[in-house]
């Protein structure tokens, strides 16, 4: 969707420069397809369009950039508008003097507020706080067992009972001063912004426990309703804050925009999955990259951080730039990756890789990989450390070893050494010449400047100088057509 | 290439990390903002226009479906941008939007825009609505539930139970999420209540066993229908939808017959809903959608779309929390909501 907005940008803005500004024209032409691209991130349309005004009116006085394409220049502004108006002024959470510090989580049914209760709790717990849950969610079937069954896994104490909301609050809320906890955290039952009866209960539950905090809790593949949602919710209750759920989802979250937009209050924390741990401070730039549909990248980054550790990953980038990288170290990196998802899966995050990569990828098994596995194995020490030792009867050895053929070892011997060079020559910033490359470092490059250059600069390179060495040596043997289902690698389980 | 894909991903995930690493503990630099931005983009929130609505700002003043009739021929920049308004703000989609605004401008003046519009929008519905009660012959009918998470499964199912026992069937239900803390206790309240038989094993318990203990205790009692609810799950992911796809295997197995996989949708779910319909009927063969919440302020336009795009029938809504709150879907009374005629 990035490459679709970019590219599409770099259309329409091609051969202006001369004129130095962006033209009336091309703006328009521009913000269109901005336009076009937030609506389906599900921004709402009346949001998206005031958002588009403010990035027009930036932009009308700006002076084209040399660095930067005017579709880039597009782009850039756009991305840091999101930033800005996603991130704000950021909600610190201060503790009442006198605690316990009371927070109400309020939204529509099924966002997710009797988990983010749970979540939340443990976070303050690992603030070093002693946190309080109420459940005051009588309207749901089971809400309030839930709430205790995920209380007990997190060590927190869960108040509630049968008499009526409202009452609940307040008698959880003494008890928890009782008991002397410093955090106490209500969930409530969702309901609909329209009814009206509901919407008087929760503002009751408000007055009777006068929380320092109301949160929004809204889930990020909301639609066009979320202002509605949203703006209902501040009117009734004034909102501090929202917490977007789901954010492990697929969806662009446009919702989350919308939200904001509508309340002007913060982001404060988003929660990326089933797990307890799954839950973390909201960051508006990687929010302002997903809605863009560039999220993808920081998804990668973030699952490399869970799987890798960088200290290890910075001993071998040394290597791998001062060309010392060995079979070993490409063991350990095979088996990383393979901890963080399937090859199909970590392909598609990165941008700028071509089709071919994708499907080629994609039809990785586990098989191959633990053939790959085998064959490296199946060498000496020394042979792994260097290579350039593996003779013809070495080979054949190693083949008859691991079960696979000659041509299979060479192949991956080859394969290996190629990538080594080009390992090599990224790190001395020489760039390989190869063919095809323009457009792959392009979409890099944009990718690089929405995120502060986050993304490796040769890494476009890199992968079409691979698949310029792969063309050249053709696989022996049929290609792997097999369709991505039974027998791939699968991800460690997330839940 | 197997190698090299692998190496691409090594160099990215090394250099991602390395740079991080060299880049913590540096204060975060603001870049100055230029034009500031307004903390609030929208300080009203619009009700999504109608129709009706339309033909008042256009000043009418007889009655707004003689006025939306007579609106017709090639319609002006106005009526097209309430018209766009009015789809996009009910979550139909950009791209089914730009086709039906293209048809519209091309439109002739013998049809009135209302006319057109949900004409367009009744197109992508036009499907068999059926609901499969029935097995062969030495078989148990077995419905399965699947869908994202919180979306209402485990309340349709509750739903669904009370409709097929007004119509006298037996129902057993099993309670095949075994993931979500009292999801079983959850459903277990919807059996009570719906006087419905239901099998549950604890917390973390193979989903796929409880559905087929649940086909089993039907078969041997002779049941009529067994409802199988399933843990909420994201659309993203493979393992959760092999596993998904893993009970429906389980549940298809003989004395079980699945003959209906229902997807539950929010109303209030944007464009994600397309992918999810996508997902789940790749993994598990989804014969009908229940869009839920429809009491809401969400239209879940978005189904058109589906239905268009991936012919899958709605075949329920959700209209509440109450066991009664469900409706069978009726394609011309919801296109006219989406319009707000
Ligand atoms: N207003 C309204 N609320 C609904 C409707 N259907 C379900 N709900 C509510 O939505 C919330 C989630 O419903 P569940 O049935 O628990 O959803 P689920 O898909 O089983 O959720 P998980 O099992 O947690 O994935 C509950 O509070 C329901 O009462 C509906 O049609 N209208
Ligand atoms: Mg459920």
């Amino acid at each position: 969707m990035f490459d679709a907005l970019s590219d599409r940008l770099e259309k329409i803005s091609s051969g202006l420069r001369s004129r130095g500004r962006l033209s009336d024209a091309d703006l328009d032409a521009a913000l269109g397809e901005v336009r076009q691209a937030l609506l389906e991130a599900d921004v709402e349309l009346s949001v998206t369009s005031a958002f588009i005004a403010a990035v027009r009116e930036r932009l009308q006085g700006e002076a084209l950039s040399q660095s930067l394409s005017p579709g880039q220049q597009v782009i850039k502004a756009v991305h840091e508008q999101l930033v800005e108006v996603l991130g704000g002024e950021a909600l610190k959470v201060t503790y009442a003097s006198k605690p316990p510090t009371v927070i109400l989580l309020a939204g529509l049914q099924g966002a997710g507020k009797t988990t983010t209760a749970a979540k939340l709790a443990n976070w303050f717990k690992q603030q070093g706080r002693h946190p309080y849950l109420i459940a005051a969610d009588l309207q749901r079937p089971a809400a309030v067992e839930q709430l205790r069954v995920l209380g007990r896994s997190i060590g927190v104490d869960v108040y509630s009972d049968s008499s009526n909301p409202v009452d609940v609050a307040k008698k959880g809320l003494k008890e928890a001063t009782r008991i002397g906890r410093d955090v106490v955290i209500i969930d409530t039952a969702g309901r609909l912004s329209i009814d009206q009866e509901l919407m008087n209960e929760v503002k009751k539950i408000s007055k009777v426990t006068e929380p320092d905090y109301t949160f929004l809790v809204i889930d990020s593949v909301t639609g066009q309703d979320a202002v509605h949602t949203a703006k209902a919710f501040h009117d009734t209750l004034a909102l501090s804050g929202i917490i977007v759920t789901k954010l492990d989802y697929d969806a662009r979250g446009g919702a989350v925009l919308s939200a904001r937009g509508v309340v002007g209050r913060p982001v404060v924390f988003a929660a990326t999955g089933e797990k307890i741990t799954d839950f973390d401070l909201f960051y508006p730039d990687r929010m302002a990259s997903r809605i863009l549909g560039m999220g993808d990248v920081l998804t990668l980054i973030e699952q490399a951080e869970r799987n890798v550790d960088p200290d290890v990953a910075a001993a071998q980038a040394s290597r791998m730039m001062s060309g010392e990288f060995t079979l070993d170290d490409f063991m350990t990196q095979l088996n990383q990756v393979r901890k963080m998802g399937s090859l199909g899966g970590l392909m598609k995050m990165m941008p700028g890789m071509s089709k071919e990569m994708r499907t080629a990828a994609n039809n990785v098994d586990d098989g191959q990989l633990n053939k790959i596995e085998a064959i490296i194995q199946s060498m000496t020490v020394r042979e792994r450390q260097n290579p350039v030792i593996i003779d013809g009867s070495r080979r054949t050895r190693i083949a008859r070893g691991s079960g696979s053929s000659v041509t299979a070892v060479n192949q991956l011997l080859n394969q290996f050494t190629q990538m080594k060079k080009m390992m090599k020559q990224m790190g001395g910033g020489a760039m390989p010449q190869v063919p095809g490359m323009g457009k792959l470092s392009g979409a890099v490059a944009r990718a690089q400047m929405a995120r502060g250059a986050e993304v490796p600069a040769g890494l476009e390179a890199l992968s079409a100088g691979m698949q310029a060495g792969q063309r050249a040596n053709p696989p022996a043997g049929g290609r792997n057509n097999k369709k991505k289902k039974g027998g791939r690698v699968t991800p460690p389980k997330q839940r | 290439m197997t190698v090299a894909i692998i190496g691409v991903l090594v160099v990215v995930i090394v250099v991602i990390l390395v740079r991080r690493r060299s880049r913590t503990g540096r204060a975060p630099q603001i870049a100055a903002p230029r034009a500031a931005m307004p903390k609030l983009l929208v300080t009203e929130v619009d009700n999504r226009p109608t129709l009706a609505s339309l033909s008042t700002k256009l000043g009418a003043s007889r009655g707004v479906f003689d006025r939306l009739r007579s609106l017709s021929g090639a319609p002006n920049r106005e009526v097209l941008s309430v018209v766009e308004e009015i789809l996009l703000r009910s979550d139909v989609g950009v791209a089914l939007t730009s086709e039906i605004l293209e048809s519209l401008s091309d439109s002739h003046a013998d049809e009135s825009v209302l006319e057109h519009v949900r004409t367009a929008l009744l197109q992508n519905l036009n499907r068999d609505r059926s609901v499969k009660t029935s097995s062969r012959a030495e078989h148990v009918p077995v419905w399965l539930f699947v869908g994202v998470n919180g979306v209402g499964k485990t309340t349709t199912i509750g739903k669904l139970a009370q409709q097929q026992r007004n119509a006298g069937r037996s129902v057993v239900l099993a309670a095949g999420d075994t993931f979500r803390a009292a999801a079983a206790d959850q459903l277990a309240q919807w059996a009570e209540r719906t006087g419905s038989d239901i099998v549950r094993a604890s917390e973390g318990a193979d989903p796929g066993s409880v559905v087929h203990d649940a086909i089993g205790r039907a078969f041997a009692r002779k049941f009529d229908l067994v409802l199988a609810d399933t843990a909420g799950r994201r659309a993203n992911s493979s393992n959760l939808l092999d596993e998904l796809a893993k009970v429906r295997r389980i549940a298809d197995r003989s004395p079980g017959e699945v003959v209906e996989t229902f997807l539950v949708l929010d109303a209030t779910t944007g464009q994600n809903a397309l992918t999810q319909a996508k997902e789940f009927l790749a993994s598990a063969g989804v014969t009908g959608i229940v869009l839920t919440k429809l009491d809401g302020t969400a239209r879940g336009g978005i189904v058109v779309a589906i239905e268009r795009e991936l012919g899958i029938p709605v075949k329920f809504i959700g209209v509440g929390e109450g066991v009664d709150d469900l409706l069978v879907f009726e394609p011309e009374a919801f296109v006219d909501s989406l319009l707000g005629a």
